[in-house]
């Protein structure tokens, strides 16, 4: 568990949190830029010193204002991935890669150079200079570097955010990779959805210095009063388990959680048993009363309305659903819903014209 | 051979305090500089004046008050008098007392130059790596300031090699002590020798050209902090 308490002003803005985030897997703080998530990022990491604060990493403490604890950075067991990857230029890949991994004590080192190296597929990159790499290779070294630490919480800062979107996709993988094979939470800064939709299972929204909301992304994505809710992206995302493969259409069927009802794509098949997250956007389902016929869209699923909410373009109403216990967000006009008069409580269908796979 | 043993001993001398005041510019310079780069306190504007005072003062003018500082009466030579070392003036060591200041923003401006342009990024990502402060000073800073630390030896030496006012005001002009070779060619210019005085005075214009052609060559290869 991580428990982090940061009073910090700022010329523009005050930070102010409260977080109480899981010990596993990859946390988004996600937010505008200027809503905050760097500089928290920086007082957990201690870069930045909050004069009201309280940092706890299970049993550690890191920082507590009111005992007048502060660890320096580098006494903390923490690995930090910056926005440009901030390699050192007078030393070779191996050399940046060297330069925390000999700074641990051995009984402390959990991976090893070649493990590191061959989990970012930087192995045959180690006798380079940084100058000679591109930018996605100086990223990969930069995570590398910070795995060598061994460190008991990773902190990552727009680790992507440099990057066209070619290298993005080439690095995508590796950090999906390190979402399942580290046991370590991991809190990754960004602004972008996408990114946040792939990799997060928990996710801190900010804005202007202060959390809105905090809790399982699954959870976060539908709700209709944060502003994720707001814009084309909105969205939701489903961890659907591998339930069968039509091989003659080439069509993945993908059973929901807690649910008898499943969605098919076009994919590869896969492992019976697998768990794919999809992303379903709002403005990709449209409600009907009586189950279609003759359609053409494949995923027709039965749903529950909980919520009507208005939508950013007036013209839009926003309505969250519930497939049993799975949430679903559709976007729809409010002409169509005084046409069909729509309620909460009210079953309807569901059809999804677009599905999108994420990793 | 138009060299005298006379000048040779002045250019060996000559050496000697360049070397002796460029070592000890960079062992204490560098702590100055690297303060003088990350500090924030108002203390930073004054001392960084004092710094390059040299600059634009006279060499008579730092000349006459190491003098007055170092004789008998002022405050370094009472010092040096109590702990039985006799007064600095007209002595090689203050020459290079006289020196360490003359040459001082020369090897404390290039390495606080170099130590600003590195940033605070490359140290923040050290200290993420365990580095401690003293660790990151050594295996981060010193290397990544490396071309600034070497302008500031060769600005440093090539400075002191041609100082002249500072030399004559507080060392005067003993032989095999404090006569270097500026000093060596205003002796030989004095008694008519214009030769033996073009010998090391050209001597000296060529070793200066050949430092600036070089800092030149290597200042358009300006290397970067960080990748």
């Amino acid at each position: 568990m991580l428990n982090a308490r940061f009073q910090l002003p700022f010329a523009e803005f005050a930070l102010d949190v409260d977080l109480q985030l899981p010990p596993r897997g990859v946390t988004a703080l996600f937010g505008a830029s200027g809503s905050g998530k760097t500089s928290l990022l920086r007082c957990i990491a201690g870069l930045e010193h909050a004069p009201h604060g309280r940092l706890q990493l299970n049993a550690e403490c890191w920082q507590d204002s009111q005992r007048g604890i502060f660890v320096p950075t580098h006494q903390r067991a923490l690995g930090y991935v910056f926005q440009e990857s901030s390699l050192f230029d007078h030393l070779t890949v191996e050399g940046n890669l060297r330069f925390g991994y000999r700074r641990i004590p051995t009984a402390e080192q959990r991976i090893g150079l070649t493990q590191a190296a061959e989990l970012l597929g930087i192995d045959h990159l180690l006798a380079r200079r940084p100058a000679k790499l591109s930018g996605g290779e100086r990223q990969r070294v930069g995570i590398a570097r910070a795995l060598l630490t061994s460190p008991r919480l990773l902190l990552m800062d727009e680790p992507l955010s440099a990057l066209d979107a070619q290298r993005k996709a080439e690095i995508m993988p590796y950090l999906e990779r390190l979402h399942a094979e580290l046991e370590i939470p991991i809190l990754y800064v960004s602004h972008a959805l996408d990114e946040v939709a792939r990799l997060a299972d928990h996710m801190v929204l900010l804005e202007g210095g202060k959390a809105l909301a905090s809790g399982s992304i699954n959870e976060l994505l539908p709700r209709l009063d944060l502003p994720l809710a707001m814009g084309d992206s909105a969205g939701v995302i489903i961890d659907g388990t591998a339930e069968s493969y039509d091989a003659d259409y080439q069509l993945l069927s993908l059973r929901l959680p807690h649910n008898g009802q499943a969605i098919r794509v076009a994919h590869k098949p896969v492992a019976i048993g697998q768990q794919l997250r999809l992303r379903v956007q709002a403005r990709d389902v449209s409600l009907s009363l009586q189950q279609p016929q003759h359609s053409s869209i494949l995923n027709l699923l039965s749903a529950t309305i909980v919520e009507l909410a208005p939508a950013d373009n007036p013209a839009h109403l926003l309505v969250r659903l519930d497939l049993q216990g799975t949430p679903l967000m559709a976007r729809i006009t409010r002409y169509s819903r005084q046409q069909l008069g729509l309620q909460p409580g009210q079953p309807v269908w569901a059809q999804i014209k677009s599905v999108a796979l994420l990793g | 051979m138009p060299l005298s043993s006379a000048d040779f001993a002045a250019i060996w001398l000559t050496l000697q305090l360049a070397s002796i005041t460029t070592a000890l510019l960079l062992l204490f310079g560098t702590p100055l500089a690297w303060w003088l780069a990350r500090t924030r306190s108002w203390l930073k504007a004054p001392i960084g004046a004092v710094v390059a005072l040299p600059l634009v003062l006279p060499p008579t003018v730092i000349g006459f008050y190491l003098l007055v500082a170092m004789g008998p009466q002022g405050p370094v030579g009472a010092l040096t008098q109590s702990l039985g070392l006799g007064t600095l003036p007209f002595t090689f060591t203050g020459l290079v007392v006289g020196s360490l200041f003359y040459s001082l923003p020369f090897v404390v401006q290039p390495i606080q130059n170099a130590f600003e342009a590195i940033g605070t990024r490359p140290l923040e990502v050290a200290a993420t790596l365990r580095a401690g402060p003293l660790d990151r000073f050594f295996h981060v800073a010193l290397p990544l300031a490396r071309p600034g630390l070497v302008t500031a030896s060769v600005l440093g030496f090539a400075h002191t090699i041609g100082e002249f006012g500072v030399v004559l005001m507080i060392g005067g002009n003993i032989p095999d002590q404090t006569r270097v070779v500026s000093v060596q060619i205003f002796n030989h210019v004095e008694a008519m020798e214009y030769a033996e005085a073009h010998w090391l005075a050209a001597g000296m214009l060529l070793f200066s050209f050949v430092i600036l052609l070089t800092l030149q060559r290597r200042g358009r290869t300006g290397a970067r902090a960080i990748s």
